[in-house]
């Protein structure tokens, strides 16, 4: 198993490197880069201008040098800095990431308080009523557009009931709230994100969850267990449930990219300023190192997520073998 | 070989023919693919007879009617240039219908031909093959669309093009997986004595043979792609005014959410309605399918 580790470690990097050089280069294959997206409002900067601050990005040089250059910066772990405003790509990540994170991991607890306990329902009441309503929850979750969801919520909870804000992550004016009213603001304005964020995922995880469980209710050591006398519950939440748990594992490092992308589409319905909005507004201004900077790490992430799911799994279950 | 006669024979029947037939009877006694079926025959009713069935001109601005509430007039409303909201509906179902199915073919032909080579001939063509798959994997799909989009622009064609450049990777593994089973079997070893080149034997003996979870996937991904579509024109990168799309319309939904909700309301309804069609049908497809009944 230490070998297969050391392999799986190896292997990564040149996928990293792949990923690192595959986005570099779409990155680069779209028309105008930082100077133009910069000067497209001053249509009175000279060509001359445009080429010195061409010069001052390194966007004058060949492509593949230009990679190298990021590429050896990347490695001493240098994001470079930003077009826009010449601050550190890490500091501008660094500032983002908090309130993306909060929501995501708010969003996963939910997810995962509410999906376990409903896919072990409806594995064990098969076809009852509540296994139907909630494959057809499930199938809703799933088909349904979170942005719109997103939209309805805005409107009845926001604007016909007022209960929770509508964008932004605090309010404008907080001066005279204690840090009690402050915490409480803030929590308002992350009620709908985190929601609307956890019903992709809740929709996925429980089918998941219930077909695990199916899965395993069938296995041989289910009906020994069963056999020997035991009681329903101590089959079902000892035996049953500990083996169903664990592929859960594994999906969670593959969300990674998911979670990153809705993130993108969700901060931008509800004006959160968090890492998908950066992407969003960098991969549109040409903002190359920090579209890079937030890409790469991320497609890691999601990389050693699936290696330490592996790993994990390994170390869960010893019949399974890795080679 | 004796001739089997009776039950024996009954157990081993697995001509296609009969296959197909349990598979339909399945089909048809599975309430929720059934319905599935039924929604994805009414939208696509819909999007084949725009022209006779929309009450209004999709494009007729009427500045005496901006933002009228739903009526018999305006069944869903109208948005804020006084265009017939179920008549955009209507028309933007051709939309989606089109970037859907195209983007699908796209994607399930690009996953056919990487899985097939890595599933067929393994080894390093395979390594390759499925590093390039994580790597794709291991991007945010929406990342990838708005660079492509950056670089293409935004039009119905490119959009198809882009959902179809990051959705390949799902089929591919799964034509691998069947690929990589099927291979070893005896009708691939006969067909490979008989002289059969390569070619041939992917595309007239293996392909066939694993076709149903490809057609599984394909059904779900073209209500995936809808909401990818829907998704992207929302954010104003997709299909581009004045044609009507789904999410075309909810964007202008999301700038009058404080007084006008059934631009948001309805265009999404349409959206999960079409999406859960195809959802349901393609669970349905893959129960009548697969006998062992496993989902994954």
């Amino acid at each position: 198993m230490l070998l297969y580790s050391i392999k799986r470690l190896f292997l990564m990097v040149p996928i990293l490197l792949g990923i690192t050089l595959l986005s570099f280069t779409i990155m680069h294959m779209a028309p105008g880069g930082p100077a133009e997206a910069q000067m497209e409002f001053s249509a009175k900067a000279s060509a001359e201008a445009r080429e010195r601050l061409r010069k001052l990005y390194g966007a004058d040089q060949p492509l593949h040098k230009q990679y190298f250059t990021w590429l050896t910066k990347f490695m001493t772990l240098d994001f470079g800095e930003a077009f826009a405003d010449g601050k550190k790509v890490k500091d501008k990540i660094l500032e983002r990431l908090p309130i993306t994170l909060t929501i995501n991991l708010l969003s996963l607890s939910v997810v995962l308080a509410i999906a376990i306990p409903i896919g072990i329902l409806s594995a064990t009441h098969q076809y009852s009523l509540l296994d139907r309503l909630t494959t057809l929850f499930v199938f809703v979750g799933y088909s349904m557009p979170h942005f719109w969801l997103a939209l309805l919520l805005i409107y009845l909870l926001g604007v016909q009931w007022g209960i929770v804000p509508i964008s932004g992550i605090q309010s404008l004016d907080l001066t005279g709230l204690s840090a009690w009213g402050r915490l409480m603001d803030k929590a308002n304005h992350l009620i709908l994100p985190v929601l609307v964020s956890a019903v992709g995922g809740l929709a996925g995880f429980s089918r998941y969850m219930r077909n695990n469980m199916l899965e395993v209710m069938r296995q041989d050591y289910i009906r020994t267990a069963r056999a020997k006398g035991l009681s329903e519950n101590a089959v079902v939440y000892k035996h049953a449930l500990r083996n169903a748990l664990m592929p859960v594992i594994t999906i969670l490092g593959l969300a990674v990219p998911g979670v990153i992308g809705g993130s993108a589409i969700m901060e931008q319905v509800f004006g959160i300023p968090g890492m998908g909005q950066l992407m969003f507004q960098a991969v549109f201004s040409r903002d190359y190192n920090v579209a890079m900077g937030i890409l790469v790490p991320a497609a890691l992430l999601t990389m050693l997520g699936n290696f330490l799911a592996d790993i994990g799994y390994a170390f869960a279950d010893p019949r399974v073998r890795l080679r | 070989m004796a001739r089997l006669t009776g039950p024996v024979q009954r157990s081993m029947g697995t001509s296609p023919s009969r296959t197909a037939q349990q598979a339909y009877v399945h089909l048809r006694r599975n309430w929720l693919a059934a319905g599935g079926g039924v929604l994805v025959v009414i939208v696509f009713a819909a999007a084949l007879l725009a022209p006779w069935i929309s009450p209004h001109d999709p494009a007729q601005i009427d500045v005496k009617s901006i933002l009228l509430g739903p009526s018999i007039q305006h069944p869903f409303g109208t948005d804020e240039l006084g265009r017939d909201v179920l008549s955009r509906m209507i028309w933007g179902s051709r939309v989606s219908l089109e970037v859907g199915f195209v983007a699908i073919g796209i994607a399930t032909f690009i996953g056919i031909l990487i899985g097939a080579a890595a599933g067929y001939y393994g080894g390093a063509v395979d390594s390759v093959l499925m590093r390039f798959v994580d790597i794709m994997l291991s991007l945010p799909t929406i990342f990838l669309v708005l660079v492509v989009i950056a670089i293409l622009e935004p039009s119905i064609i490119n959009i198809m093009i882009v959902i179809g450049l990051t959705s390949w990777m799902e089929p591919a593994r799964l034509v691998r997986a069947e690929f990589i089973s099927l291979k070893e079997r005896e009708f691939v070893t006969a067909a490979r004595a008989l002289g059969a080149a390569d070619g041939r034997i992917i595309f007239r003996h293996i392909l066939p043979n694993g076709l149903s979870p490809i057609l599984v996937s394909a059904t779900m991904g073209v209500g995936g792609a809808i909401l990818v579509e829907s998704a992207l024109s929302f954010l104003g990168l997709g299909v581009q005014p004045p044609t009507p799309s789904w999410g075309s319309l909810l964007s202008s939904g999301k700038d009058n959410i404080e007084i006008a909700w059934w631009l948001s309301v309805f265009p999404g309804l349409a959206i999960l309605v079409t999406v859960l069609g195809y959802n349901v049908l393609g669970e349905g497809i893959r129960d009548a399918l697969d006998p062992r009944q496993r989902e994954r």
